[in-house]
């Protein structure tokens, strides 16, 4: 088996320091500091940001930026630069992150480690392209037609944009698979201080290459943990890979047997690895009434909702997810059995994080949602509102 | 071939992938034959097999890619052009070459090819036209002739078909050619010189699918369509691409011929470049110097 | 496997190989061979289609069009010196 072989930040891209910038900038610097040394984008409002800093930055680091002719090309020619070696991202929002789902499938079924970023806007459609939203948060987990899973990061605030897209290469590499950024345009265009720390204080993960030579090497027969080791183009393994179904060899094999080993290894690579890649962050679980569970630019407005309910004497807990999928199913269910309610804000409209929250609750508390359609952010008063209802 | 040169086993077979074989093709389909041309044009290249990667789409020619004992990759349909561009930028000591048929790279990857193309990227496309959308039973493509029978162009296709050596000409592309299945020793000879080409090649072989587009246009069985390629062909090295086109649903000429190759800076060599001029000793050169 | 007989002036003779299991019949190897030296079999093959034979060795020159033309990978030529081989 592969080792995960940790080591720290190439300097060349690491711009150790104290600054003053936006979370696309942010995020930017993140992916610069993980080794990312490849992006292909096209440019969509929120986001763009991203990878007009990229295409600064990278030839002083030494890499390649290439604006592709439109989304459905830079999701591709981002694997094309992965499988030839590099770690590489692309960058889009709302419509853009629609035309690229065929490839996120790819990327899944060919075990491609890559980065989506995606600044989310309002939809369906154009929708609002400088507004923010958070209803993308399903169409990143099931976007691409099949039976796959994904590992998706929410960040809250411009430092996290910064640390945690490094998080998302990190577990691209460890588990092979498409991995979502998702952030949001508040989050994008918010201007923030972020410490931006020194290289060899920042972990990234090298990529899970095989040692074995090519006669014994299967390019999908997975380690123990499910995830196969990795070869790239022009290391004389000569080895095939296909988007159709395909056996340990890489073949594809069109039959349910062989449909069935793969689409399981897939999902099941990432559930049971799931608790490796949980993340959340907590506060006054513990004997509060009420927890209030969000993530993202929604996690943050809610504190201030959280505190107003505590002045008036409510026990309020908070729980903030920073991986969204895989969904941290044991953990929401020990707090629906240990709280009144659970209260989910997001900023979209029938409840995507909500939802999954009620079928993980099954009844046991209540779940009150928060809807909002988008193009601002909720009203503290809003969330406020509901905490108190649901502590009633 | 000189007696020097004779080999005793199928100059194909190294880079077969023989466990997979048969293979999908029918019986007299051009597929085949054209990857006769490309495994000798391989061995005459000189490119060492470990650095060559072949990319393909989805469709009959797309399984090229799986077929063959190279770094390979079947990607989405249309796309196999945008993520040979990501293979190449990658790692610039890779010669990368896409298999693909007329509907993956003309129709659905039309933007992708003439992009590629513009950019000058240094990638190998090779275009198999067979008329039409074989693997999917025989839909009509924006290559069909003028009133040739399809399965969604029932009473003959009305729409102006693409001249696609023309096309990808006026976008840039540094090397165009065009032959035939029936050229085995010409389109080998292209396939050499378009992969030791840097820049942005592209051959188009015209191919017969006999199973499809022969036996719903009543056009006869593979041979009949290769003897056809031989008694119209006409060879035409540097013709102007734009009189390379035909409207006829038979032409009486099938112009082939090495239409163009000029030099232009490739897509790396531009950055680099472009870069080094812009940005001095801050920048970082991109692959070997 | 069939082998060339010598002849008195050439210095080569010309050897092709049918791999009967890969063929699938479409004859394109015997229509363009420019001597005639492959015609078809009798014969099946496992899967039912008649397949090229090496009839007329005297007259093939190794030119390899058979093998460049098949589209199943299942027949290839090459010249052989004459003495080597036995």
């Amino acid at each position: 088996m592969a080792e995960i072989k940790y080591t720290t930040a190439d300097p060349k891209g690491v711009l150790t320091g104290v600054h003053y910038m936006d979370g696309n900038h942010a995020a930017c610097e993140g992916a610069l500091a993980a080794g990312c040394r490849f992006a292909a984008g096209y440019p969509i409002t929120p986001s763009t940001e991203v990878v007009e800093r990229f295409s600064v930055r990278i030839p002083l680091v030494g890499g390649v930026f290439i604006q592709m002719e439109d989304e459905i090309a830079s999701s591709i020619c981002l694997q094309g630069a992965v499988w030839a070696g590099l770690k590489a991202m692309t960058v889009s929002s709302g419509p853009g992150i629609s035309l690229m789902q065929e490839h996120v499938g790819l990327a899944a079924c060919l075990e491609t480690p890559c980065v989506f970023v995606n600044v989310q806007r309002g939809g369906p459609s154009t929708g609002l392209p400088t507004l923010p939203g958070q209803a993308d948060m399903q169409q990143c987990r099931w976007g691409s037609h099949g039976d796959y899973e994904v590992i998706a990061l929410s960040p809250s605030t411009v430092q996290e944009c910064f640390d945690f897209i490094i998080d998302a290469f990190n577990l691209a590499e460890i588990y092979r698979v498409p991995v979502f950024f998702q952030m949001d345009e508040c989050v994008g265009h918010m201007t923030e201080k972020v410490i931006i720390p020194e290289a060899d204080k920042i972990k990234v993960v090298e990529r899970r290459y095989t040692s074995k030579p090519p006669e014994e090497y299967l390019p999908y027969k997975p380690d123990p943990d499910l995830v196969p080791e990795m070869v790239k183009a022009g290391d004389g393994y000569r080895f095939h890979v296909t988007g159709l179904t395909h056996d340990e060899r890489g073949y594809p094999v069109i039959n349910a047997q062989a449909q069935k080993e793969m689409v399981y290894r897939l999902v099941e690579k990432i559930e049971k690895n799931a608790p490796k890649i949980w993340k959340f962050e907590e506060e006054d679980i513990d004997g509060a009434d009420v927890v209030v569970l969000s993530y993202g630019i929604s996690a943050r407005v809610a504190l201030k909702a959280i505190e107003m309910a505590r002045e008036k004497g409510v026990k309020v807990g908070r729980m903030r997810l920073i991986v969204v999928w895989p969904f941290p199913e044991p953990r929401v269910k020990e707090v629906a059995n240990s709280v009144k309610a659970i209260v989910v804000p997001e900023l979209n409209i029938r409840g995507q994080i909500a939802r999954e929250v009620e079928r993980i609750a099954e009844g046991v508390c209540k779940v009150v949602r928060v809807p909002h359609a988008g193009g601002t952010v909720h009203d503290p008063e809003q969330i406020f509102d509901a905490i108190m209802e649901a502590a009633r | 071939m000189s007696v020097e040169e004779k080999v005793k086993e199928n100059p194909v077979e190294e880079f077969l992938r023989t466990d997979r074989l048969p293979h999908v093709w029918c019986q007299g389909c051009g597929i085949g034959t054209t990857v006769n041309c490309f495994a000798r044009a391989v061995r005459k290249c000189g490119i060492p097999l470990e650095k060559l990667a072949i990319v393909s789409g989805i469709c009959c020619t797309g399984r090229v890619a799986g077929y063959l004992k190279l770094d390979s990759f079947h990607v989405t349909h249309g796309r196999p052009i945008p993520f040979a561009t990501g293979l190449k930028l990658a790692n610039p000591e890779l010669t990368v070459v896409v298999y693909s048929g007329d509907g993956d790279i003309a129709a659905i990857g039309g933007n992708h090819l003439i992009n590629a193309a513009r950019r000058n990227v240094d990638i190998t496309v090779i275009m198999l036209n067979n008329f039409t959308y074989a693997m999917t039973g025989g839909q009509v493509t924006p290559t069909a002739p003028y009133e040739s029978i399809n399965t969604t162009a029932p009473y003959g296709a009305y729409e102006k078909p693409f001249n696609l050596p023309h096309l990808v000409a006026s976008c840039g592309a540094v090397y165009v050619a065009r032959w035939t299945a029936y050229h085995v020793v010409q389109l080998t000879k292209a396939m050499v010189e378009a992969m030791n080409k840097k820049g942005f090649s592209f051959i188009e072989v015209i191919s017969p699918c006999p199973t499809i587009f022969l036996r719903r246009n009543r056009l006869g069985d593979a041979i009949a369509e290769l003897k056809f390629y031989k008694e119209h062909s006409v060879i035409k090295h540097g013709a102007d691409t734009s009189e390379v086109g035909w409207d006829e649903t038979r032409p009486d000429e099938i112009i082939v011929g090495k239409f163009v190759d000029v030099e232009r800076p490739d897509f790396i060599e531009a950055m680099n470049t472009h870069l080094s001029k812009r940005l001095g000793d801050k920048y970082v050169w991109w692959g070997k110097k | 496997m069939a082998t060339a007989e010598k002849t008195k002036k050439k210095k080569f003779r010309g050897v092709v190989h049918v791999l009967p299991e890969r063929c699938k019949g479409c004859r394109v190897c015997v229509e363009f061979c420019p001597t005639g030296a492959i015609t078809m079999s009798d014969g099946f093959n496992s899967r039912g289609f008649h397949y090229p034979e090496f009839t007329y060795p005297e007259k093939c020159t190794g030119c390899e069009l058979c093998g460049m033309y098949c589209p199943d990978f299942a027949i290839y030529g090459y010249r052989e010196k004459i003495g080597e081989g036995e």
